[in-house]
């Protein structure tokens, strides 16, 4: 059988696969790419063609405009094509809307990359599912350790806990664009919470879409102060702000934006919340720590039960998991692929 | 162990006076005898505990987690105690959840080998915030922002007392403090304070207004100088000396030359000052010399001997088994000269009084101050008793002009809590030749308040237009000759530093006015601060 890195191997531009002369998540603009999910550091604009689930080449329309490549190239989960030779198909990854692994077979060889995952309750996706392989590319964002997140459920409680205890304060959550802010939103929807939740204008478009594949958000309203309709339904003030929940992208809780909201309680949704002393050093009051990316129990426990020849990590704090692959007796190499940024940083 | 870590939690990531004070009543209120005492014994560092060494939870870490793997996170996160919190692979069935009384009442009790396996047994059962708690608490490194006095203010709050009464009740209790919360809950009678030579709180001025002075009849006064030092409470019953801080904190272990002095049943108001040990006494030095005795738990001959302390007497509150505090001042002072001349106490001499004949005579004195050590002039009514706090009308003072220069800003911070939307801590400096002969900045200071909201704004605006670089939450902003913001700064004294690049460090620095009008080129020099140096 050949060699694992015939199919696949690293490049500058991103995962190389030779023989079907196309490239996966590639960091610069390439002739043919398969893009596993719609996050900026996976799918970028630019490439001659792209393959991805219909729902990543909608959010990269969205996000990009709709000459963001030349050609699409859709591709549902469980479905399968066929690239100079190579089959490609997609898998659920449970990261993000659309997000998939790539599973790339030729001559007998099986890689999956998984893009991002997680394992996790998400209302606004399929969940990960499992593929056979002989290597198994996993992302390691959190890949130490120490991030053992809690239960999703009771971090969503502690905001409604809060905004309970704090009905003076606007609380803004800070939470990534895609994908996250809908999550929060729709588990605090699963949590009873029926109130209006406003959302930063940069959440706009991506909330639409989401509602568009069948997300349901609930009522969204615009967290702008002269919005038609404040929380009292009649014209925004500040004051009707308070104790309401407003979803931001995490650059904007503590900037000139956070302003106009009656002493504003900063809440912000990621695992790297995990660490009392980022949490600190960002000024965040209400650490809630949730993640779309695997913590290591998710990341070991998923590797186990894939059970791959070898593993390969890539983004992420790739030693520590190259480190519990050897330890267990895994074959492991780190990809040291460039231009992954960490979740929300 | 579950509520005091959250309450830990909570106290580490709220940035308001007002919201940390909540978070502690509320507990207060939650949580019963005697397990609130011990946390406010944790939090103010009066609890007693069998200390576990970093290096032995390490150990015990290092048993359970591959040592690369531990390496790599302590290296990601940075503080030991947080890496191991998070580490810690807990027991699957391990469910018994140790509470903070039980920590602090078994642990003492323990050999080392003993508290080893127990410890270990705990971390297995708790959650990562209630290990993290767990492991501070028996580091005995809290770190959480609190300090003593914000924990006796919550405390107040909670029992609808005043604060000083719980200052004065303070040095007689022991943790857990069950008396104390009995009262504060109107479950008991007030606690005596037992104790011997104990802490009175102590009487304030008020700072002179141009509106008060209308208000105030200078011949009902009398006059001191304001000596720039520490206030201070000594006091000493039946042998037992206590020095004291003005909110109450013993600080008797920082001046032990000072304490075995106190050879007198008496309590005494002053200030607490450095003098000059070449010269005779007491020729006092500049408060930055009393610096280097602060803040010390411990003290080495050779401080002792470079900076010798002593008080300058202001008031005698207790004499001889009688309280004096009810005694008007007038009559108080009488009896505080001859205390001094009759005892003769080593290390004290009095607050000589000034006489001052009108307001004109009073704003001379308080602009030509015979020494640097002199910061401005008290003013105490004849008639007024002791009371604790600020009593309207009865002391004032009158400090002296704080020094101005005009400065440039550098550097622009955001701020905390309130204020994090905003550049709101500064770092500004003055102009000096570099090597090459030409004019460079040099920091040196940093303010942080000073400006009106409406002057936030507007210095946020500009360092938001006039970025050139950033680093994490810090601004550069444009300052050259040609370019930049000259703010006047005023500050309340000047010394010499080895750890500041300008050779300089600022006393109180304050932005008093931003000069928008005045080219940055016009701001003052370094030479013109080492001038204002007192030698």
């Amino acid at each position: 059988m050949i060699r694992p890195d015939q199919l696949l191997c690293p490049s500058p531009a991103g995962l190389y696969c030779p023989p079907g002369d196309f490239y996966i998540d590639p960091v610069r603009p390439v002739d043919r790419a398969v893009i596993t999910h719609g996050h900026a550091d996976h799918a970028r604009a630019g490439h001659g063609t792209v393959l991805a689930t219909p729902e990543t080449l909608a959010i990269m329309a969205v996000r990009y405009g709709e000459e963001f490549t030349a050609r699409r190239q859709s591709l549902g989960y469980g479905e399968t094509t066929t690239i100079n030779g190579v089959e490609v198909s997609f898998a659920p990854a449970g990261h993000v809307l659309g997000s998939a692994q790539a599973i790339t077979t030729w001559k007998g060889m099986t890689i999956v990359c998984t893009g991002d995952y997680k394992r996790r309750e998400d209302p606004t996706c399929p969940p990960f599912e499992p593929i056979p392989c002989h290597v198994f590319i996993s992302e390691a964002t959190f890949g130490l350790p120490v991030f053992v997140h809690p239960d999703t459920r009771g971090e969503i409680a502690k905001l409604l806990g809060s905004v309970q205890h704090n009905p003076d304060r606007a609380h803004l959550v800070g939470a990534y664009a895609l994908g996250k802010a809908q999550r929060i939103i729709t588990l605090l929807r699963l949590m009873g919470y029926d109130q209006p939740i406003y959302i930063h204008g940069a959440l706009q478009r991506l909330c639409d879409l989401y509602e568009e594949h069948g997300v349901d958000l609930g009522e969204l309203r615009p967290a702008t102060i002269d919005a038609k309709d404040g929380p009292d339904g009649k014209k925004g003030g500040k004051q009707d702000f308070a104790g309401q929940v407003i979803i931001a992208p995490p650059s904007a809780i503590q900037d000139k934006w956070a302003r106009r909201f009656p002493d504003p309680l900063p809440a912000f949704a990621s695992g790297w919340m995990r660490v009392r002393q980022r949490a600190r050093q960002r000024g965040v009051e209400l650490p809630l720590i949730i993640s779309d990316h695997a913590d290591w129990t998710e990341l070991t426990d998923t590797i186990t039960e894939v059970n791959p020849e070898e593993l390969w990590v890539t983004h992420g704090r790739e030693e520590a998991l190259v480190r519990w692959a050897s330890l267990k007796g895994l074959k492991a190499r780190p990809l040291s692929l460039v231009g992954y940024e960490d979740e929300n940083e | 162990m579950q509520r005091f870590a959250d309450l830990l939690d909570r106290l580490i990531l709220t940035p308001s006076r007002n919201g940390k004070l909540r978070l502690m009543e509320d507990y207060f209120r939650a949580v019963p005898d005697p397990e609130r005492g011990w946390a406010v014994a944790a939090i103010t560092r009066d609890l007693d505990i069998r200390s576990v060494k970093p290096a032995m939870l390490r150990e015990m870490t290092a048993e359970r987690v591959d040592a690369e793997l531990f390496a790599l996170s302590y290296d990601y996160v940075g503080d030991l105690g947080e890496t191991i919190s998070l580490i810690w692979p807990g027991k699957r069935g391990a469910n018994y959840q140790v509470s903070l009384t039980e920590v602090v009442e078994t642990l003492n009790a323990m050999s080392r080998t003993e508290a080893r396996g127990t410890v270990a047994t705990w971390l297995d059962a708790l959650d990562p915030t209630a290990r993290w708690a767990l492991i501070k608490l028996i580091t005995g490194g809290l770190r959480i922002g609190v300090g003593a006095r914000l924990v006796k203010q919550a405390l107040a709050n909670f029992g609808g007392k005043p604060i000083q009464d719980i200052e004065e009740l303070w040095h007689g209790l022991a943790p857990p403090y069950t008396a104390l919360f009995q009262w504060l809950e109107g479950k008991a009678d007030k606690p005596e304070n037992a104790m011997k030579a104990p802490f009175r709180p102590v009487m304030l001025a008020h700072a002179i207004e141009e509106a008060d002075k209308p208000r105030i009849d200078l011949s009902e006064n009398a006059f001191e100088w304001k000596w720039d030092g520490i206030r201070v409470q000594a006091v000493a019953e039946g042998g037992q000396t206590r020095l004291y801080s003005r909110t109450g904190d013993d600080i008797s272990n920082a001046f032990p030359d000072l304490v075995e002095s106190m050879e007198f049943d008496a309590a005494i108001d002053g200030e607490l000052l450095v003098y000059d040990p070449a010269e005779p006494p007491f020729a006092v030095r500049p408060f930055n010399d009393l610096q280097q005795r602060l803040n010390r738990k411990t003290v080495t001959k050779a401080m002792l001997a470079d900076y010798p302390a002593f008080i300058r007497a202001y008031d005698l509150l207790w004499h001889d088994g009688q309280d004096l505090r009810g005694l008007p001042f007038e009559e108080r002072r009488a009896l505080l000269e001859r205390f001094i001349d009759t005892e003769k106490p080593a290390r004290f001499d009095l607050s000589p009084t000034v006489s001052v004949k009108s307001w004109e005579h009073l704003a001379e004195l308080r602009a030509n101050p015979p020494l640097d050590a002199i910061e401005g002039l008290m003013l105490k009514k004849r008639s007024s008793v002791y009371v604790p706090g600020r009593p309207r009308g009865e002391w004032w003072k009158w400090k002296r002009q704080p020094f101005l220069i005009d400065a440039v800003l550098m550097y622009a911070q955001r701020g905390h809590g309130k204020r994090s939307s905003y550049y709101s801590d500064y770092t500004f400096g003055c102009w000096r030749q570099d090597e090459n002969g030409t004019d460079e900045l040099v920091p040196v200071g940093k303010a942080y308040h000073g400006f009106t909201d409406e002057e936030l704004k507007r210095i946020d605006r500009y360092v938001r237009n006039n970025t050139i670089d950033r680093f994490g939450p810090v601004r550069s902003v444009r300052a050259s000759k040609e370019e930049g913001l000259v703010l006047e700064i005023a500050f309340e004294g000047l010394a010499r530093s080895k750890r500041h690049k300008s050779g300089v460090s600022m006393r109180f620095p304050r932005i008093s006015r931003l000069r928008w009008d005045k080219p940055a080129a016009d701001a003052d020099r370094l030479e013109t601060l080492e001038a204002m140096i007192p030698d």
